[in-house]
């Protein structure tokens, strides 16, 4: 075995260690209580998801909830019996609030289930085992109870040079794992075997307090039988050392950079309980169904550790440590320093219940008035995390947030040594925790206002887009209606008919459309969601994980229907519009548009985070695909393209017997119409001035006659082509209305494209503003912006034209 | 049986409340004031209960204006050690309204109106003892001088000391001499060797009764570090920063400067370095700002005496650096775990 050296953090307090009472009394194992109460979220992230109903009869260690979703574990039966209810209950929560549990009353014989070691662990891949142990309900024991399966699946980021093992218990009071220690050495020995197994460290290395003489020798020991090369680090004993992250500074010497995770520098911590439990359920089978815990504190007569099964409620704990009920005034789960008191003694014990502390008034006395702080400095010298306590509390009065995040107040662990040494008795954390909830809201409330922005400006383009079809159409309509009253004395049936369908089957593509852009939108703001969750995830923020889970799941929801609708929609026109081959073409043409585009976004997006991390190989790799992929999507996009082309260009042939007839045709109807206006408008002069009997009136016939003669030519002038052609006409127009469908569609999508380009360019200006020293990207950004955007604008000026000319 | 609701940590240090580490502070400068009644007779004493009624009505008057708990605030003993501090600094035969001048403008301006304990941005002794200085320079610069020095060939008694403090002591000058510091500054162009000759209050007696007096508020000093209730950077940076420039200057000019044993053994520089620029509210809040912050002080300490306008330099050096110690803190955060750098400067900027 070799000696690690021993490193030291900032900071620290020696508060009276308590560890005694409980360390008199052997091990105890309470008798079954009369009902057992699983709370269906029992650490943070989503609730499990029952699997069995009220009445049911269940099995020692039959799955009662299963995972639901990534950061939710199994929960299993402790003991046999019935369910009796699936309801709301008092948990142990520092909220105080009730949450869904099943409830199940043992039956008393404590029948297990069928248990299935999984002895072939080390032949079978990785991620069976992890899975099983996903399955086995095994979560971290110490802290958070963050489920072992996915703290193990995000060690595999980086090859790990660590694997620690907590020991340290540094809590007063607290004794649970030294006792576990001391019990179950074998199995802890085992269990972090298997654990290294899974993730292969380059040392394995269990942290462990000075003050915990016989667990060390108890370690020692069974190590040494196995001749294992796991090593263990004695540490002093001195308050946070148990911190995950002054645990790691004590073996290592190395910080977790702020905001990341241990497994980012390449060190895995688990807690001593979590490698037994990994080892009863490899071995045995057995699932997570119990924990040790500490029960303490002055009013109990009989303070010890017990092997305790989940769901059994604190009371019937404290009745088997004997407790004088009158005396306890405040009964906390966990340590005195980081636990949270309970507001009732019928809330059960859960995966991370490490120990019930019922304290006495003279043991845990209220706290002494606030007074002001004298800037002693006292709460700097201890902070394990070098932060500047007073400062920070200055700012979280005055609710300077943005200072005091630039005190790095993200970075407080809130173990309480500042506190705890105060003589001003402030309760530095509580004020902490009140403003890092302020800020997280603050967070929210702008992501939610930027996205209300983001999605009120994508609107307003589409309806600014919409208007502008609309007055188009408006036009077009206008125009035609003249030619239809026109040409009514010759015009054919098909004639009438054609322009309905037509227009229905623009309305449909018009609702599929927004639909479309509907489910980009939809898509993007999930997927922004997700990557937010993943973040968060990493990160351990524990309440904005479940908010987020809840928005994404939202968020998926309002995006299948979306699909669905737009399934519906397309499944009409194509019935419809059969006969007009392009759409579908142009429906794959859309498609691949959208693919290079968002190929391309994504492509952008992963070349900026390579630019920050350039040593990113996951990133490389990913960027490369994206290159490949844009690439291909390209070539797809290039292929339709001509195609179409080809197409429009057919069916224009097709119709281009008497293109130019047509257009003399249009232009002289016109031409037409203004000249009749004109007619009009001089004969009702002319009336005027007969009224009038005023001198004009004779110029005014004169003028009277030459245009009524214009309209007479005119007219002759029109009657002629038609009279000509009128078949060619009606199918003509059927085809150029299709045409100019399609040529709307794209005058659409242009005018999206330029006005999302304009709003992004505004945003972008908006945060040039802000972050003056990022200016050159964001600089960059807006040229791009703009590019884009005159790009856009071009291409509509384009269309329009062209469309003009029809 | 109802439970107390509270959140974490759910423990205090026992007994280490803000009235304890005043009430330490006011303990620590006893063998000083002791060492000083002895040499100085009861002018002292007197003056530090004059000051000390005076620091409680004025606060307990203020408290009652902010209509705030009188007794709560009275028993963190804030303006009790400012009273005792100020009792100390002020000369021992000084008239009773100059101390009470001091003291009521020390606890009601320059700490009540800022908003009491904690958000003063000035140690309130000091500027209570800057005022008298400059309004009433005379009663201020006349020190008891060593008995067997003065005129009278004897310390004053008990009476004398009452005399001279509440109605007027005639033959006051008989008993009073200037101090080393003063002695030295008006040396003029006489050179040091001829000065320590010459000048009576620079003499050997003189010289060692103020350094027992500097050993006494260095042993005070030495139990609160023991205690913890202040840490060793700002006493440490303040006594080696006067003693290297005095040391600098010395070695430039041996004839006309003071070695920087004279420096640090006369006047206020144990008094100031432990328990005036240690004033934890008025000071910088970080290790390292600490160690600037006294630098400044020991500096301006030595400026002050050697080419300011007064002999001593602790109230002055203490109130400049007092102005600065914002803009130090700003500059000297620590790097907080788990970050690369530490954070520097007024601007509010991305995380490093
Ligand atoms: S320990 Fe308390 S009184 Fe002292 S500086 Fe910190 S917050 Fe202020
Ligand atoms: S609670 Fe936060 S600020 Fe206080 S000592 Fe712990 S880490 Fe430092």
């Amino acid at each position: 075995m070799q000696t690690t050296n021993i490193f030291s953090f900032h900071g620290g307090i020696h508060p009276p260690e308590n560890k005694a009472q409980s360390l008199t009394l052997p091990l105890g194992h309470p008798s079954l209580p009369k009902e057992l109460i699983l709370p269906l979220s029992q650490h943070i992230g989503q609730s499990s998801r029952p699997l069995v109903s009220q009445g049911e009869q269940v099995l020692k260690g039959q799955a009662i909830a299963i995972n639901n979703g990534f950061l939710s574990s199994f929960l299993h039966a402790p003991t046999s019996g019935s369910i009796t209810a699936i309801e709301e209950r008092v948990i142990a929560h520092p909220s105080g609030l009730s949450d869904l549990c099943i409830v199940i009353e043992p039956d008393g014989d404590d029948n297990w289930t069928e248990r299935k070691p999984l002895n072939d662990w080390r032949r079978i891949s990785k991620t069976d085992v992890l899975s099983y142990l996903a399955e086995m309900g095994i979560v971290g024991m110490g802290g958070a109870g963050f489920p072992t399966q996915v703290k193990l699946q995000g060690a595999h980021k980086h090859p790990l040079t660590h694997f620690i093992i907590n020991a340290a218990e540094c809590e007063p009071y607290i004794t649970a794992d030294d006792m576990l220690i001391r019990e179950k050495t074998e199995q802890l020995v085992l269990g972090i075997e298997v654990l290294q197994h899974l993730v292969e460290a380059d040392q394995v290395i269990i942290g462990i307090e000075d003050n915990k003489p016989q667990a060390i020798a108890a370690l020692n020991n069974a190590l040494a039988q196995h001749n294992s090369t796991i090593q263990v680090a004695v540490v002093p004993t001195k308050y946070p050392s148990g911190g995950e992250k002054q645990l790691i500074q004590l073996l290592t010497g190395k910080e977790v950079p702020s905001g990341q995770h241990p497994a980012d520098i390449g060190i895995l911590c688990q807690n001593v309980g979590t490698c037994v439990a990994v080892h009863d359920a490899i071995y045995l089978g057995q699932p997570l169904i119990t924990r040790f815990t500490t029960l303490t504190g002055d009013a109990l007569k009989a303070p010890q550790n017990v092997e305790v099964l989940l769901g059994t409620p604190v009371k019937h704990l404290l009745d088997y440590a004997q407790a004088t009920h009158k005396k306890i005034s405040r009964l906390v789960m966990g340590g005195p320093m980081m636990g949270f008191t309970l507001n009732s003694i019928d809330a059960p014990i859960v995966k991370t219940s490490n120990c019930i502390l019922a304290a006495s008034k003279k043991e845990l006395p209220a706290p002494a008035p606030e007074q002001a702080c004298i800037r002693c400095g006292m709460c700097e010298q201890v902070c394990p995390a070098s932060l500047l306590p007073q400062q920070l509390l200055w700012f979280s009065k005055s609710q300077e947030f943005e200072k005091a995040e630039h005190y790095n107040l993200f970075d407080c662990i809130e173990c309480g040594a500042c506190s705890y040494v105060c003589p001003s008795s402030i309760p530095l954390v509580q004020y902490y925790r009140h403003t890092k909830s302020s800020i997280r809201e603050a967070r929210e409330a702008a992501v939610k206002s930027d996205l209300a922005k983001q999605r009120f400006e994508a609107r307003k383009a589409r309806q600014e887009a919409e208007a502008a079809e609309k007055e188009a159409k408006r036009l077009a309509r206008q125009k035609a209606s003249a030619q239809k009253t026109e040409g009514k004395s010759t015009a054919t049936e098909a004639k009438k008919a054609t322009p309905p369908a037509a227009e229905t089957k623009t309305a449909i593509l018009d609702e599929s459309k927004k639909l479309k852009v509907d489910i980009a939108l939809a898509k993007n703001k999930l997927k922004k969601l997700q990557k937010q969750l993943v973040e968060a995830q990493e990160n351990e923020h524990v309440e904005e994980i479940n908010h987020l889970q809840l928005q994404v799941t939202e968020q998926e929801k309002i995006l299948t229907s979306l699909e669905q609708q737009l399934e519906k929609m397309a499944t009409t026109p194509a019935e419809k519009s059969t006969k007009a081959a392009p759409a579908p073409v142009n429906e794959e043409l859309k498609k691949a548009k959208i693919d290079v585009a968002l190929i391309g976004a994504k492509l952008k997006k992963a070349q900026k985070q390579l630019a920050e991390s350039p040593d990113d190989k996951e990133l490389k790799a990913n960027v490369s695909e994206l290159e490949k992929g844009l690439v291909q999507a390209q070539s797809l996009l290039d292929r339709l393209t001509p195609s179409t082309a080809a197409q429009k260009a057919d069916m224009l042939q097709k119709a281009s017997s008497k293109p130019t007839v047509n257009d003399d045709l249009k232009k002289a109807k016109i031409d037409l119409a203004i000249a009749k206006a004109a007619v009009k408008k001089v004969e009702k002069a002319l009336k005027k001035a007969e009224e009038l009997k005023a001198p004009e009136a004779d110029t005014l016939r004169q003028q009277l006659l030459e245009a009524q003669q214009r309209v007479d030519s005119l007219e002759k002038a029109l009657s002629n082509p038609q009279t000509q052609s009128p078949m060619t006409e009606a199918t003509e127009s059927n085809a150029s209305t299709d045409e100019s469908a399609a040529k709307n569609e794209q005058i659409k999508k242009q005018k999206i494209a330029s006005a999302m380009a304009k709003a992004a360019i505004n945003k972008l200006k908006k945060r040039l503003a802000a972050e003056p020293d990022q200016a050159e990207s964001i600089q960059q950004e807006i040229a791009a912006a703009e590019k884009r955007q005159q790009e856009a604008d071009a291409l509509l000026a384009q269309l329009t034209q062209s469309q003009d000319t029809m | 049986m109802a439970l107390l609701r509270i959140t974490s940590p759910h423990t205090q240090r026992a007994g280490r409340r803000t009235s304890w580490v005043m009430l330490m502070v006011i303990l620590a400068t006893i063998p000083g004031i002791a060492v000083q009644s002895w040499l100085f007779g009861w002018g002292t004493l007197i003056n530090i209960a004059i000051a000390a009624i005076t620091a409680l009505l004025s606060e307990a008057a203020v408290l009652s204006m902010r209509r705030r708990s009188v007794v709560f605030f009275l028993t963190d003993y804030s303006a009790l050690l400012t009273a005792v501090l100020l009792g100390i600094a002020l000369p021992p035969s000084v008239p009773w309204w100059v101390t009470v001048t001091a003291v009521a403008f020390a606890v009601i301006f320059a700490k009540q109106l800022y908003g009491g304990l904690g958000n003063n941005p000035f140690n309130p002794a000091m500027v209570g003892y800057a005022i008298v200085l400059v309004s009433f320079p005379v009663p201020m610069t006349q020190w008891v001088g060593a008995s067997d020095m003065v005129s009278s060939g004897s310390m004053m008694s008990l009476s004398q000391s009452l005399q001279a403090i509440f109605h007027h002591l005639p033959s006051i000058d008989s008993y009073t001499m200037a101090t080393p510091l003063d002695g030295f500054k008006h040396k003029d162009s006489l050179s040091s060797a001829a000065a320590f000759n010459s000048i009576v209050s620079l003499k050997g007696a003189n010289l060692s009764s103020w350094l027992f007096i500097n050993s006494a508020y260095l042993l005070g000093g030495l139990i609160l570090l023991v205690l913890r209730i202040i840490t060793w950077h700002t006493p440490v940076a303040v006594l080696s920063s006067l003693a290297v420039i005095s040391g600098v200057f010395y070695l430039i000019d041996p004839n006309h400067a003071a070695t920087p044993w004279f420096h640090l053994t006369t006047g206020a520089a144990m008094f100031g370095a432990f328990f005036i620029a240690t004033d934890p509210v008025t000071s910088c809040t970080s290790n390292r700002g600490k160690l600037v912050y006294g630098t400044g002080i020991g500096i301006l300490i030595y400026v002050i005496r050697t080419w300011g306008g007064y002999p001593d330099g602790v109230a002055f050096g203490v109130l400049l650096m007092n102005f600065a110690a914002p803009l130090i803190d700003y500059y000297t955060q620590p790097r907080t775990y788990g970050h690369k750098k530490a954070k520097k400067g007024l601007t509010i900027k991305e995380d490093n």
